[in-house]
């Protein structure tokens, strides 16, 4: 018989049946293809979940009272000052006092140390109500600018602060840099000016690799607007760690900013005097400004939320298990019992 | 409608096309338009081409576009190559059979030309063994009879050699003149049917013959056939390239949806609109917020001057947020383990066939969830259930019985000494087992001889004769041997009254070439012959003799003979000749004629054939009735054995434990009368433990399919059982479609050419790839070797496919609402301005890697072993009653990802406050704490775990690690060093710690408690298998069932309302609403008060 190969498809089979091919069809055995692999199938007895409960538990509690006097240990102090640092003749018209530039807006405020902060304290300016993710605002940076000083006239996506009204290139560009942060703190004790180490605060992988050396401001805050700080021509921008830091969005409306620290020891009940040049605008979106004086922990800052959230579940976890456990002593099923079966048991009694 | 072959003319060949063939459905320059067009078709890929577009508009995209471009450019690439693929490898063939030489008369030449440029009215010559290039009409072979054999397999799927004649006017040409005929051949136009060929061909002169002669499909080569045991036959070429029979018939099968791909897609729209509703509400407040607060906020900048379009931008954001709701991957994910579930059909093991060494077959990839969805088996009768080996067993000639104490025939003495005495009716009745058929012998080099035939029971009839001394020896022309005793008798045969289904009998006129008399030999079925008989013939004997045949389960057939005189054979001839070659109508008048001869029949007697059970049929019909699967016999054999068969292998029961209800009657009232008689029986009785049927046959079918269909819809609903007797392929493909307009899920299972219709009806056809041949396995989606693999085909491969595809489509659903949920909820710390979270790369990296890999691994998942669910079968009504995947269970997995989305955004805003909220550490958090919960939830829902899973789930969790370590120390990506700072934290470590405790405490806690408390039979299965506690056998099982299936069907029926709709597909068409309610299931009454509970809480996927 010649072995004419099959030309149309469906002519395939008819090889097949012909007597020299009897080498046999039969797949080839492999556990993979009889879905034979060997399977671990664990199951849910009372003894593996009471067990996986009470192990949360255990663990779950030392880590949550760690984290929680980790959080006690840190010290803190917060001062709100937006409202109390506008002069009383200006009570009311807030916006109009923060937008005068000739006003002064100079205020001292006095902090008292609850107990001693060892350094380094850190120093945060809060904000409040302030959208630093706002999809506008989140977006107006040009990463490329920033950091190659031959790409300056990247600006498209920084509109509307991306060129001067006789289009220059803004040098930060965008709605970011635009709006920086401006308020300055001055820390004395005892008439003693506290010195505020303002190196290093922002993050070391910024300045090596997303703000150039090479990249000076230009054209910064020369438009119509005036938005927050100015910056310094003659420094480059990776040493503008105010700038790198505030660059740093925030994720919340309400967040923390690395002001500096300062790298002595603040003792308990001293009091401590901050000159504040108010000149940041918050007024307008009655947003808070607050000025937090904290030393720092293994967790960070002061946030018990992760102490209290351990030994709520922990405790949780704990009363499952002891649940359970009673629930298992009283009502005790019969692993895998047939009888359980609904084609296996009256259906009239189980209907009820 | 006709055409006009001019043979051997080459000046009307370009009036038809060549024989190219052509399979493919693109060419190099339409492939990327026409494969775009057809993708687009679907409404999925709109969506994503939509959403993917409006992300090139950068002031309202959130991410880069590269996010959603990537994954749909990927999606787009593999179906098109996919489809690349299989085109090309069809062009290949195609051009394999285009390029093949072929011997074609040229100018009175025989010269060697390529296939593919034939035509029409062209003379091809065959030699033994090659294949038939394009529709021929023979003229000439190398037998001086004219007659040549073909193999028909790839046409028809019959395996034995058909005999094909050339035509009387060109008998006995030889090659020269075979060269130089011309002549005309009227044909109809190209058709698909390959049993039909209604032409006429007439002679030019020289060969004038003033006759037109009629041609048939026996006249014909097809396409596609083998030419044997003849050295070579030469033919007219008729239909060429894509225009013959084999490329007519050459059709794409309509797609089929399963039912959980339905589901998936209802699921699918109604997360579109509650993703519409998020950005309507989103985008409305967003525009609020913005008119009102982020005017005030200076530092956002907002332009006095609106472009018109303003306000369409922050609702265009959120929609563009919010597209990942629908996730891109579940479609290749879906397909991809679609593909592996069709892939452990073809490597089961214990699906393979030894005898006939024919593996199972999943010929289409994209149903096995339904298989675990059946709840009707339409099955055929012969060569299904039964092995379609037929065996002569007894026989009663002339009122005698033959075999009835041994049980065969062929052994009882009383019959071989009939036969070597020369009894005159035995002596009858073995010529017409040995002449009444179309069985070729075949002459093997040993000298033995085989037969051919098309025709399990001729084969066995023949083969019989020949035990009994009376052996067909040859047949050559129309010149029969036979040689009965050592004696060589020679028989010729005058014409051949052909079998049909709707005549249902077959007659031979032969002439004793020792005596020169003329005999009509019949054989056929009992209706059929019976009023055939002469006026006086005692029929009643024979009436009794074929009912007590018929209830051992075997075949009968009654033989009858007449003499004829030769003026009326002379006359009856001619109208015959006439009604043969006539193009209208033909078969109609060839019936017509034949009825005229057949009559005054003196009936000699009746042969039974046994066709033995399949092994195993009695087991599976039992074992996957018990799993709540409906079972209809659709035969087309006589009732009586029908019935008989039935109880043979399970299918009802003998009085007084079932009760069989029949519907008969011969008019349109009669029937009615009696369908709503068994109607309200069935009613009545379903009270009591009784296991109903209903039996009805073709001819009342047929009434009751056109005036009273309703009634029998109300009956089909409530019966479980039915069987119907006489049935055509076509009445089974109405019945098919009438349990679908009900909402059920049909699996028709058969094996001949008369059951295709029906396996193309159904929602899965299924074919036993058989005696019959392969058309059945061809054209069904899956092919078996022996109907009891269908017990493991829908248990364990469908059941599993099921249960996998359940998990995975909402799973899918879970991860993508659940990284969505988490954007909505930091929209609102945002300024509902329609901020991202999270970065591009890292959706991208969520949707089609990090959270898809680990769940594919489902497709090892097995709830519980092979073993158990086989021993219990009634675990099936999990996936028959969509347990698994139907909107109370998605809302289980919604409620779950919203949860779990608020657990990951709150524990995150709070950890990660003040000091430490910087943008793209808390995106990170957020996304490490969305990882974490996947893992452990495919953890927690998978049921079983092969290295091959814990490889998956945890590589992948070690995986997102190590690739956001590697995006971490890339200078110029948004991500640098986050990921080291992160993971130099203890507070991060401390926080996935404390997302994962949240996120799954409460869901462990619950699935525990209903684990232990409200189990559900899978669960009790489950514990039981896994514990190695009482293994309890099926003995002891059955022992319990019995009764209580009775009581539940009881209670099933009587109080529908205690069905609770919970469980069923809420969104799905209105006739299912009502139907479960009406089906004898206990699983519901139990379940209902559970039910209540399941839907109250975020999870009731696998375990309910």
């Amino acid at each position: 018989m010649s072995s004419s190969l099959a030309s149309v498809s469906t002519a395939e089979e008819s090889g097949d049946t012909s007597p020299q091919q009897k080498q046999s069809k039969k797949p080839k055995y492999s556990r993979f293809t009889q879905q034979e692999l060997p399977a671990c199938k664990p199951l849910l007895t009372p003894g593996i979940v009471i067990g996986i409960f009470a192990l949360i538990a255990v663990v779950f509690i030392p880590i949550g009272l760690a984290s929680l006097s980790a959080s006690e240990s840190v010290v803190e102090v917060v001062d709100r000052y937006d409202a109390d640092c506008v002069p009383s003749d200006m009570q009311g018209r807030e916006l109009d006092f923060i937008q005068n530039s000739s006003t002064n807006k100079t205020c001292t405020r006095r902090l008292i140390i609850p107990k001693t902060m060892k350094s380094p304290v850190h120093i945060y300016y809060e904000l409040d109500n302030f959208y630093q993710n706002h999809r506008r605002y989140v977006k107006s940076r040009s990463d490329k600018q920033l950091l190659n000083p031959s790409k300056e006239g990247e600006t498209k996506i920084c509109a509307p602060e991306g060129n001067t009204p006789d289009g220059k290139p803004i040098v930060p560009c965008g709605l970011i840099a635009w709006s920086l942060f401006n308020d300055t703190y001055t820390f004395s004790v005892n008439s003693k000016i506290i010195q505020v180490n303002k190196k290093n605060i922002a993050w070391a992988s910024d300045r090596s690799h997303k703000f150039s050396k090479d990249v000076y401001p230009k054209n910064f805050q020369k438009g119509a607007l005036i938005g927050g700080g100015k910056l310094n021509e003659s420094i480059p921008l990776s040493e503008q760690e105010d700038l790198i830091v505030w660059m740093r969005t925030a994720a919340l409306p309400t967040f923390r900013k690395l002001y500096g620290r300062i790298e002595e020891d603040l003792l308990a009940n001293e009091e401590i005097t901050v000159v504040i040049d108010n000149n940041y605008n918050t007024y307008s979106f009655g947003g808070k400004k607050k000025l937090v004086l904290s030393t720092a922990s293994w967790i960070g800052g002061k946030n018990s939320f992760l102490g209290v959230a351990y030994l709520t579940v922990g405790g949780l976890c704990l009363s499952l298990a002891l649940g359970f456990i009673i629930l298992y002593l009283f009502k005790p099923r019969t692993l895998g019992d047939p009888s359980y079966l609904s084609w296996n048991r009256n259906p009239s009694a189980s209907a009820d | 409608m006709k055409r006009f072959v001019y043979i051997n003319d080459d000046s009307y060949q370009d009036v038809y096309r060549d024989n190219r063939i052509s399979n493919t459905k693109y060419t190099l320059l339409n492939f990327l338009p026409k494969n775009l067009w057809e993708q687009f078709g679907r409404f999925m890929n709109q969506y994503f081409l939509l959403i993917a577009c409006l992300q090139l508009w950068s002031l309202i995209t959130p991410v880069n576009p590269a996010s959603t471009w990537g994954p749909l450019i990927f999606i787009f690439a593999v179906s098109a190559t996919k489809e690349a693929w299989d085109d090309y490898n069809r062009y290949v063939s195609d051009r394999q059979a285009n390029c093949k030489d072929v011997w074609v008369v040229k100018n009175g030449v025989r010269r060697n030309i390529q296939a593919q440029d034939i035509r029409v009215g062209n003379i091809v010559w065959l030699r033994e063994n090659e294949e038939v290039p394009c529709d021929l009409v023979v003229i000439g072979t190398s037998d001086p009879q004219g007659i040549c054999n073909v193999e028909t397999t790839a046409l028809d799927g019959e395996t034995d050699l058909k005999t094909r004649v050339v035509p009387p006017t060109c008998a006995g040409l030889d090659s020269e003149q075979l060269c130089k005929i011309k002549g005309v051949i009227e044909c109809p136009n190209p058709d698909k049917d390959i049993r039909r060929f209604d032409a006429n061909m007439r002679l030019f002169p020289p060969f004038i013959d003033n006759d037109t002669c009629p041609l048939s499909i026996n006249n014909t080569l097809l396409q596609s056939c083998y030419l044997r045991n003849t050295e070579w036959a030469c033919g007219v070429a008729v239909y060429t390239g894509n225009e013959t029979k084999l490329g007519m018939s050459r059709g794409i099968p309509e797609p089929k949806l399963t039912a959980v791909d339905a589901i998936i897609d209802k699921l699918t729209g109604a997360i579109f609109l509650f993703q519409i509703s998020v950005v309507v509400v989103l985008g409305f407040a967003g525009n609020i917020w913005k008119d009102t607060e982020s005017r005030k906020q200076w530092y956002i900048a907002y332009a006095d001057e609106d472009p018109w379009y303003e306000f369409m931008i922050i609702p265009l954001r959120f929609e563009l947020l919010c597209s990942i709701m629908i996730p891109i991957s579940i479609k290749v994910s879906l397909d991809f383990v679609k593909s592996l579930y069709a892939k452990f059909i073809d490597w089961d093991e214990e699906m393979f066939d030894q005898e006939t060494n024919t593996p199972s077959h999943a010929a289409n990839t994209a149903i096995s969830e339904d298989l675990g969805q059946v709840e009707y088996i339409l099955t055929d009768k012969t060569g299904t259930l039964t092995e379609n080996k037929m065996i002569f067993r007894r026989c009663c000639i002339n009122g005698i019985f033959y075999g009835n104490e041994s049980g065969d025939a062929l052994k009882d003495t009383q019959l071989l000494n009939a036969v070597t005495s020369n009894e005159s009716s035995v002596i009858r009745f073995l010529l017409i087992m040995t002449l009444c058929n179309t069985v070729v012998p075949v002459e093997s080099q040993t000298g033995g001889i085989t037969y051919k035939s098309q025709s399990q029971d001729e084969d066995a009839l023949v083969n019989a004769a020949a035990c009994l001394h009376m052996v067909l020896v040859s047949k050559k022309g129309s010149i029969v041997g036979i040689n009965f005793n050592g004696q060589r008798m020679l028989y010729e045969i005058l014409d051949i009254l052909e079998f049909t289904s709707d005549r249902k009998r077959m007659s031979v006129v032969v002439k004793d070439c020792q005596t020169g008399g003329i005999l009509l030999l019949t054989k056929g079925a009992d209706e059929t012959i019976f009023p055939c008989s002469y006026r006086g013939q005692q029929i009643r004997v024979y009436v009794d003799v074929v009912e007590q045949y018929a209830q051992l389960g075997l075949r009968t057939l009654c033989l009858g003979w007449r003499e004829l005189r030769e003026d009326e054979y002379l006359k009856w001839s001619k109208l015959f000749k006439e009604a043969s070659s006539s193009l209208i109508d033909r078969e109609w008048k060839v019936a017509d004629v034949c009825q005229r001869l057949e009559r005054d029949l003196e009936i000699l007697g009746i042969t039974a054939i046994e066709d033995r059970l399949q092994s195993g049929v009695p087991k599976t019909i039992e074992t996957l009735r018990r799993s709540g699967i409906n079972f209809w016999m659709l035969t087309g054999d006589k009732q009586s054995t029908a019935i008989q068969i039935a109880l043979l292998c399970n299918f009802i029961c003998s009085e007084p434990k079932g009760q069989l209800l029949h519907i008969n009657g011969n008019t349109e009232d009669e029937v009615g009368r009696s369908l709503e008689r068994v109607l309200l029986t069935m009613k009545i009785t379903s009270s009591e433990p009784k296991d109903l049927a209903f039996v009805v046959d073709g001819w009342a079918l047929e009434i009751i399919l056109t005036h009273y269909k309703e009634a029998f819809t109300e009956l089909a609903v409530v019966s479980r059982t039915a069987i119907c007797c006489r049935v055509t392929p076509s009445q089974k493909a109405q019945l098919v479609q009438l349990l679908k307009s009900c909402d059920y899920r049909t699996l028709a299972i058969g094996d001949g050419g008369n059951d295709v219709r029906m396996i193309q009806q159904a929602d899965i056809g299924v074919g036993i790839s058989g005696r019959e041949g392969l058309q059945a396995a061809r054209a069904a989606d899956y092919s078996i070797g022996k109907f009891r693999f269908l017990k493991r085909l829908i248990l364990v491969h469908g059941r599993y496919s099921y249960n996998r595809t359940s998990f995975l489509s909402q799973y899918s659903f879970y991860k993508s609402l659940l990284i969505c949920f988490i954007q909505i909820l930091f929209s609102f710390l945002s300024g509902i301005a329609g901020t991202s979270l999270f970065n591009s790369v890292s959706l991208m990296a969520y949707n089609v890697f990090y959270t898809s890999i680990p769940v594919l691994t489902s497709v090892l998942d097995k709830d519980l072993s092979e073993k158990t669910v086989m021993q219990n079968p009634q675990i099936l009504i999990y996936c028959q009653a969509g347990r698994l995947l139907n909107p109370s269970t998605f809302a289980g997995w919604f409620g779950r990802s919203l949860y779990h989305a608020l657990v990951v955004f709150l524990i995150t805003i709070h950890a990660y406050a003040n000091e430490k909220s910087e943008m793209e550490e808390l995106s990170m958090v957020a996304l490490s704490g969305a990882i974490w919960l996947q893992a452990f939830v495919v953890t927690l829902e998978m049921n079983s775990f092969t290295f091959v899973q814990v490889l998956a789930i945890w590589g992948n969790f070690l995986a997102f690690y190590a690739i956001n370590f590697i995006i971490s120390s890339i200078p110029s990506a948004g991500m640098y060093t986050i990921m080291f700072r992160l993971s130099r934290d203890p507070a991060y470590w401390i926080t996935m710690l404390l997302i994962t405790g949240v996120g799954m405490g409460p869901i462990l806690a619950l699935k525990y408690f209903r684990y232990t408390y409200h189990p559900s039979a899978i669960n009790i299965l489950q514990k039981a298998e896994r514990s190695r506690g009482p293994i309890y056998t099926l003995a002891n099982l059955e022992s319990q069932l019995r009764p209580m299936e009775k009581d539940a069907t009881q209670l099933a029926i009587n109080s529908p309302q205690t069905w609770n709709p919970v469980y069923e597909p809420l969104l799905s068409d209105s006739p299912s609403a009502t139907r479960r309610s009406s089906l004898p299931s206990a699983f519901d009454i139990f379940h209902s008060a559970q039910s209540r509970l399941s839907s109250s809480h975020p999870r009731n996927i696998k375990d309910n």
